[in-house]
């Protein structure tokens, strides 16, 4: 988990230095909270805490909310998303292993979905666009000040939400000159994907992830864009689907969450692919701009179904063995 | 209006008619080769026939149970039979009724050979015919067929019958599971 | 060059190989007793021949094996037979079992031995009831008899013989002294095998960080069409299955031999006991065993008699009693931790390991199981563990077998790799165990409803016959009464025979009295009318 941790950190630097302080603000605050909370709950559940708390999981789930929520998301807003998450979708399964979805990805929908204003308005500019960007003191300022939404001259909607909003009306050329797209496919994004790109190849090659999970996701996002998105005039292009958003954090370090994830390596090939579909149905055709949390806990749910379908064949055996036990009735 | 009626009462029709074949098909196609419930139950009892149930041995006690009598009646098999039987039945295991007797571990009938009368009334009463001998000849039970049910006990006029207990060899163990992940300060709590 | 193909999973552990490995082997010499387990290998256990005082001579048989997988036990040296008693011996439980106690007369007289140097003169049956008769089981761990695993069903033609040197596990060395100090008769051994099943190819195959022991070997098998390959070093190559998979890029069937796919593998261990048998009329009376771990001050291997208590040997070893943290029993992946030394070197025992505290620790307390597939990864059976653990755990073994979990080896690998150090071998172990215990019991009451529904088919007979005998008997005795009666009737005046007939003779009088009135009444009422048609 450590090691999860560590590989976050290049997409929180360039997170930083693209889009302030306030990414990092999130995720200290963050990960006090969950190790709060899960302390919390282990007490009451009269658990040891040194020996749960020392696998890094709720430090690992603060980190995770705190890189995906918006810089100035409220306080009491990261509060609830990290408790909802590490109390509800954590400890009430039966803590560390027993969730069925992944506790992030649970406490992030929550708050999507209760506070659809403070969690699409909060991102901030990129660096070097409006008027500066607000220093540390100041971030901390407007994060715990409270207000659902932030000031208007520090925030700027995402790419992915201009283009899904103006393509509409608009041809890809004049989208582009909102902007948030910069000189390049999405200003300042493209550098935080690439950087968590890095993290998560950095991931692999130390075999903490296998590579089954990151390419589904990827490759099929990238498929489904690349039949759509042959009209720019109609769909976000290829490039905008891949560094913009999510989708590196998401498919290398949430979609990766070995507890809530397929079993099997088939099984994490159909539930990456199925994580990339969903990304793109629901960023291209649903209201929300990105998708990787709905994404990922739908596909949590059809995991007992795809588990059900994708046990490896083992050593001695023709066919690998479906379904369930059937009960011996002798 | 009425032809409206017609086609709505026709396609229903048609729709009954062809559902109502796939369902008698999938009912032919796929049918259970039949296992009544009697057999089942019966399978899962330990077959001791030791009457403790109140029933003159399992298969009775099993049609018993189909016909939704208590299915914690049998010490045998204890909580394993209770578990399994509520597995079957879908309903709630209930803790063994002690009105019928306690769990107890596996134990065989031995018959001290030297005390043996040969009055052959414990081989009238062996439910398995696991004792073998004939009248004024000495007995003995043949191990491997005793199913440890006591029946043989009380008829004996010279109190010449044990049950003892099957100590776990060499050859019938099993590994045990590994410890309850208990550390060291749950194990604080625990004594607590 | 043989080609050579890969299995999945697998790990590589540290080998601490270098322990053991470096002396040549030492001969442990007598010890004050020998023990003698009865059962030594999987089977039966045998049958015993001696009684408590008799004298044997070195290599006598002192038990004979009972069914087909039985093999006997002999007389490592010459000696008395002071007790027949249970013992505890080399087992995970620790529990006893029927030991012979030899105590030697250090004079170590050999009895008859009947070699069979010309052995291609007799028939196959022959050699293999010799191969029996000397005890021979499978060296490598498991002790499976060597005669009937040498006489493979008759559809199963024995293509690729494999003789198993890989010696996969850490810190074992005994198959690799042995190759490397009696190659020849390693080979003469496959030899005599191949003799027996005529097979087509013959590999000897070792894990190439034993360049020693394929040296050893290529010279001695250079004339003979053996091949002897070097495989790649990953735990756990040696298992049975994994080694085929290796050699012959096929896997043996679930629920199979390894005949089945004509292969068939033995231990190098092995081969030089057959060799030994048959060239010199030697049961197995003896074994190399590895004695290693940091805390005996000579590791290294001996050559010991069957039955030599392993405190013995680890005192010859200079085992340093307070730096002592775990004995072990067996290779660290598969071996069990040891509860007394006073337990005897057995015809499986490959390896003794003194641990001192640190080097082979118990796990640190089990963590939740996050799923992370770490173990999947590692297993050459391209199991579930982390499936058949939930299953385990829970007790759900309905679903871990569906899951596959009989054919887990047990090789550990996946306990090896598991971050939140679970000891799921132990899981599989348990629920194996379980398993197999519930299908006995099941085997057990079904027997006893069959025996107990012939009882009441049986009773019912009785029941039955009872009734038709009695039946049979009233019936006879009324016929018998009958002809008594009648017989006085013929005498005495004709009287009705009982009341009962005589009722139903007055009933058949009346009722024909009444019908020859109707007719009456109604020829009377017909007859003005006279017509007889209407009728």
């Amino acid at each position: 988990m450590l090691w999860v941790m560590l590989a976050t950190l290049p997409g929180l630097v360039a997170q930083t230095v693209f889009f302030g302080w306030g990414n990092l603000i999130n995720v200290m605050w963050c990960i006090a909270l969950a190790i709060g909370a899960e302390a919390a709950v282990l007490r009451l559940r009269q658990r040891p805490l040194g020996f749960y708390l020392s696998d890094n999981t709720a430090a690992l789930t603060g980190l995770l909310l705190g890189l995906a929520l918006p810089p100035f998301t409220p306080w009491w807003v990261s509060a609830v998303a990290v408790i909802s998450a590490i109390v509800m979708a954590k400890q009430l399964y039966g803590g560390l292993g027993s969730n069925p979805f992944n506790p992030a990805m649970v406490g992030y929908a929550l708050v999507l979905i209760s506070f659809p204003v403070a969690m699409t308005t909060n991102w901030a500019a990129p660096a070097g666009l409006l008027n500066g960007t607000p220093g540390f003191v100041e971030t901390l300022g407007i994060i715990s000040m409270g207000q659902q939404t932030a000031i208007d001259a520090y925030t700027m909607a995402t790419p992915l939400d201009v283009y899904k909003h103006e393509i509409g009306a608009l041809v890809a050329d004049e989208v582009r000159q909102h902007p948030s797209f910069g000189d390049g496919i999405a200003k300042g994004w493209e550098w935080v994907n690439l950087a968590f790109l890095a993290g998560g190849l950095a991931l692999l090659y130390l075999k903490v992830i296998t590579w089954h999970i990151p390419v589904s996701v990827l490759a099929t996002l990238a498929m489904t864009s690349l039949a759509f998105g042959s009209n720019q005039d109609l769909y976000a292009p290829l490039s905008l689907h891949m560094l913009a958003g999510a989708t590196m954090l998401g498919a290398f370090f949430i979609a990766t969450d070995p507890v809530s994830a397929a079993t099997s390596h088939q099984g994490k090939l159909v539930y990456g692919a199925g994580i990339g579909l969903l990304l793109y149905i629901i960023r291209t055709w649903g209201s929300y701009p990105d998708a990787v949390a709905f994404a990922v806990l739908l596909m949590n749910f059809a995991v007992p179904l795809i588990d059900h379908y994708t046990p490896p064949r083992t050593y001695g055996h023709r066919k690998p063995r479906r379904g369930i036990a059937h009960k011996s009735s002798k | 209006m009425w032809t409206s009626i017609v086609i709505a009462v026709a396609v229903l029709l048609a729709l009954a008619l062809i559902f109502g074949g796939i369902l008698g098909y999938a009912a032919e196609r796929f049918r259970v080769e039949g296992n009544p419930l009697v057999e089942q139950i019966d399978s899962l009892l330990p077959q001791t026939q030791c009457g403790q149930c109140g029933f003159p041995g399992c298969r009775p006690y099993a049609e018993s149970i189909a016909n939704g009598d208590a299915i914690n009646k049998c010490p045998p098999g204890g909580e394993g039979t209770i578990k399994a039987l509520a597995d079957l039945l879908d309903i709630e295991p209930q803790p063994l009724d002690a009105e019928h007797g306690i769990e107890q571990e596996k134990r065989v009938a031995i018959i001290r050979e030297d005390e043996c009368i040969g009055c052959t009334k414990c081989i009238q009463a062996c439910p398995v015919d696991a004792i073998l001998g004939s009248a004024k000849h000495m007995h003995t039970v043949i191990q491997s067929e005793c199913t440890g049910c006591d029946l043989c006990v009380d008829p004996c006029p010279v109190d010449c019958i044990d049950m003892v207990t099957l100590e776990p060899d060499i050859r019938n163990w099993t590994w045990s599971p590994p410890g309850k992940s208990i550390i060291a300060t749950d194990r604080q709590e625990a004594m607590a | 060059m043989r080609k050579l193909w890969d299995f999945p999973g697998g790990i590589h552990p540290p080998q601490q190989k270098n322990q053991s490995n470096t002396q040549p082997i030492r001969h442990a010499g007598l010890p004050d007793k020998l023990i003698l387990p009865l059962q030594q290998h999987i089977g039966s256990p045998a049958e015993i021949r001696v009684a408590v005082g008799d004298t044997v001579l070195k290599g006598d048989c002192l038990a004979t094996p009972i069914g087909i997988l039985g093999v006997p036990v002999h007389a490592p040296t010459s000696g008395r037979v002071e007790a027949i008693s249970k013992q505890p011996v080399p087992h995970p439980s620790g529990m006893v079992d029927w030991c012979i106690t030899l105590i030697p007369d250090d004079r170590d007289t050999w009895g008859k031995r009947h070699p069979m140097p010309d052995y291609t003169q007799h028939p196959r049956s022959e050699v293999l009831a010799h191969i029996r008769d000397a005890g021979i089981v499978g060296l490598g761990g498991a002790g499976f008899p060597t005669s009937f695993k040498l006489h493979p069903p008759r559809h199963d033609k024995v293509e690729t013989l494999i003789l198993n040197g890989a010696e996969c596990e850490p810190y074992i060395t005994a198959d690799d002294v042995l190759m490397r100090e009696r190659a020849a008769e390693v080979v003469e051994g496959l030899n005599i095998m191949a003799w027996l099943l005529e097979p087509a190819h013959c590999v000897i195959a070792v894990e190439d960080n034993k360049p020693e022991a394929i040296a050893a070997l290529s010279s001695a098998a250079q004339d003979t069409l053996i091949e002897v390959v070097a495989i790649r070093t990953r735990y756990p190559s040696g298992g049975e299955k994994q080694l085929i998979q290796i050699i012959t890029g096929e896997e043996v069937p679930h629920g199979g031999i390894p005949a089945d796919i004509g292969t068939m593998c033995q231990n190098v261990g092995t081969a030089v006991a057959v060799f030994r048998a048959i060239h010199h009329g030697e049961p197995l009376i003896s074994r190399i065993t590895s004695i290693t771990g940091r805390a005996v001050t000579t590791p290294g291997n001996v050559e010991a008699l069957i039955g030599t208590p392993i405190q013995y040997l680890l005192t010859q070893a200079g085992l340093q009693i307070d730096r002592l943290d775990r004995l072990i029993l067996g290779g660290p992946m598969m071996g069990y931790t040891l509860q007394s030394a006073e337990v005897p070197v057995i015809k499986t025992t490959n390896c003794i390991i003194a641990a001192v505290s640190g080097e082979l620790p118990e796990p640190p307390p089990e963590q939740p199981c996050i799923r992370c597939g770490a173990c999947a990864e590692a297993c050459p059976m391209e199991l579930l563990p982390q499936q058949l653990f939930w299953y385990a755990k829970t007790e759900e073994f309905e679903k871990a077998e569906h899951q596959n979990l009989f054919d887990c080896i047990e090789c550990g690998a996946c306990s090896y790799v598991c971050p939140s150090s679970i000891p799921l071998v132990q899981y599989y172990r348990f629920a194996k165990g379980e398993i197999r215990t519930h299908n006995a019991e099941q085997l057990k009451s079904d027997h006893a409803r069959v025996r107990f529904e012939a009882r009441q088919a049986r009773l019912e007979r009785e029941q039955a016959e009872k009734e038709a005998r009695r039946e049979e008997r009233a019936r006879a005795a009324a016929d018998a009464q009958t002809r008594k009666s009648q017989q006085t009737d013929n005498v005495a005046n004709p009287k009705p025979l009982d009341d009962r007939a005589a009722k139903t003779a007055a009933v058949q009088a009346a009722l024909a009295r009444k019908e020859q009135k109707s007719q009456q009444s109604q020829a009377a009422e017909h007859a003005p009318n006279d017509s007889p048609t209407k009728r």
